[in-house]
């Protein structure tokens, strides 16, 4: 069984004067169980393809099949118990005004779950945190801490897949390695699917076994993490983002 | 030849649990080179930047032993006399052009009224010096860019014209605050270029703060690297790979590697004595 398929997805945004198309032509396969990285640039449409999986864009055309259901204009409730998000910025996803018991048992409660108290408990132990930050602010909490509450609040439904929108370019290096080896490690334990989007081809190369590089809406190229790790893409683009990722090159050198 | 010189720098805040240290006796040079400054957020680092231009605000208070600028000491001038030292003699680019660019000023308006206040220019010159500069930054349509209001640029945009405007007094010494670090990696290059030209062409001191090892490893010249308000080592930037220090080695371990693959990242074990061992000293 395949996780996500994407079919010749179209998204594009209308405005009275213009049309942009950001998502053009993409077909993609996440097979169950696998972590596959979406990088390019901004304006790419990467954050675009996640947003119109979960039904935050309503123009889209093409076919979308998320764990074996067929995606229509709307969303089952069901589908969010299967599908979730963690999104880039933790200073901007977490209520400022809401515990982080109250975050997650909001979600626990919307999804139907009894034994809110031990679910709790066990996501926060789960994310890395314990349960003595049950009942902090997310301004108590440090960035990688509201990242934890982010990734938390994601597995409470108990997703099989989790979209990642750059969920550590708010971080510093040191705390990004510490979520994303929790992520590594979490996939493991749920048997998670992973679709990440990020722009650091180091992270994804960490995370992910396929990397779709995308430009100006389309996917270039995919390719298997070994291939990038030799520095070998086949297209001149994905060539061009690796070179660049790899430090500044002296003009004189 | 060192055109800056500080010594023994504290930037100090008071708050209701005591007085708070971001930078704790910081010392080092500037010569015409690219010097890199490293180290997580609150580390410092843009603190040490801002306190430079005497930009904390109060009740924030600045003391060194001196931050000398080509001999004269900044902290001595009156802040008239500061201000003609902000812009014409040091300038900074801040970290968000989002934040920092005027939103209901277009981008010709602010950068001409940048040129009549610092260059004095006539103001019939102002507008070719402008776009002159932001040709100069790798803008493709300055005339475009030269009408355009701050949220019709895009953020590499927005950042070059940062730099344009800032180079726009010919400053002596540039500080950078994580100048690329909103920006795309193939922008970032560009951005990067105009930089490393500046240096190499008008002999400009260029001080890099930024969170990027590896970038700053390959574009500076010599690396200050930050922890807790302290400077706990300096080194050449092509050696920052075989430094000494367990902090700068644990970020260092920390980052994923395209080259060499491995099942679990390293997580940085901070050890409370290196916030408490005095600052390296930065001068060359």
């Amino acid at each position: 069984m395949s996780g996500i398929i994407l079919e010749k997805l179209n998204v594009w945004f209308d405005t009275p004067e213009t049309r942009v198309d950001a998502v053009k032509n993409v077909s993609l396969r996440v097979e169950q169980g696998e972590s596959v990285g979406l990088v390019g640039e901004s304006g790419s449409g990467k954050s675009t393809i996640l947003r119109a999986l979960t039904g935050l864009v309503p123009t889209w055309s093409g076919a979308m099949e998320v764990a074996g259901e067929k995606l229509g204009r709307q969303r089952s409730r069901h589908f969010y118990k299967k599908v979730q998000m963690v999104f880039q910025d933790p200073y901007a996803s977490l209520h400022p005004r809401h515990s982080v018991d109250q975050v997650l048992s909001e979600t626990l409660r919307l999804h139907g779950f009894n034994e809110i108290d031990r679910r709790i408990s066990n996501l926060l132990t789960d994310v890395g945190l314990g349960p003595s930050f049950r009942f902090r602010y997310p301004h108590q909490l440090s960035g990688g801490q509201r990242q934890r509450v982010a990734i938390a609040r994601a597995l409470a439904p108990e997703p099989e897949i989790l979209l990642l929108d750059e969920p550590t370019s708010a971080l510093d290096v040191s705390v990004q390695a510490e979520i994303l080896n929790l992520l590594v490690d979490l996939r493991q334990e749920h048997h998670l699917t992973y679709l990440m989007v990020s722009h650091d081809l180091a992270v994804v190369g960490h995370m992910c076994q396929q990397i779709a590089v995308m430009q100006l809406g389309e996917i270039v190229e995919i390719m298997p993490v070994a291939e990038m790790r030799e520095l070998k893409p086949k297209h001149s683009y994905s060539r061009h983002l690796l070179e660049s990722s790899l430090g500044y090159k002296r003009a004189d050198d | 030849m060192t055109r800056l010189d500080v010594e023994n720098l504290w930037v100090k805040f008071p708050t209701r649990n005591g007085i708070f240290d971001a930078v704790r006796g910081v010392s080092f040079s500037l010569g015409e080179e690219r010097l890199g400054i490293v180290g997580e957020s609150g580390s410092g680092k843009s603190m040490t930047g801002r306190a430079i231009l005497r930009l904390i605000r109060k009740p924030g208070q600045v003391t060194a032993n001196h931050i000398s600028l080509d001999g004269e000491d900044l902290l001595k001038l009156s802040e008239r006399k500061m201000r003609s030292v902000r812009g014409q003699h040091i300038s900074m680019i801040m970290q968000d052009p989002k934040f920092s660019l005027n939103p209901v000023m277009t981008v010709g308006e602010q950068m001409m009224e940048s040129y009549t206040l610092q260059v004095k220019g006539p103001r019939f010159q102002a507008k070719d010096k402008v776009l002159e500069m932001l040709d100069a930054v790798a803008i493709r349509d300055p005339g475009r860019v030269f009408n355009a209001y701050p949220h019709e640029l895009s953020g590499g945009m927005g950042q070059r014209v940062m730099i344009a405007m800032m180079l726009i007094p010919d400053p002596d010494i540039l500080i950078a605050d994580e100048p690329t670090s909103a920006l795309d990696v193939s922008v970032q290059m560009q951005v990067l270029n105009i930089l490393d030209k500046l240096v190499r062409d008008r002999g400009m001191g260029l001080i890099f703060i930024s969170h990027d090892l590896n970038l700053v490893s390959s574009f500076c010249d010599r690396v200050l690297i930050m922890y807790a308000g302290r400077i706990v080592e300096a080194c050449a930037a092509d050696k920052l790979h075989e430094a000494k220090h367990p902090y700068t080695q644990g970020l260092l371990k920390s980052l994923p590697r395209l080259d060499s693959p491995q099942e679990r990242l390293e997580v940085l074990d901070r050890d409370p004595a290196w916030a408490e061992t005095d600052s390296v000293s930065g001068v060359t």
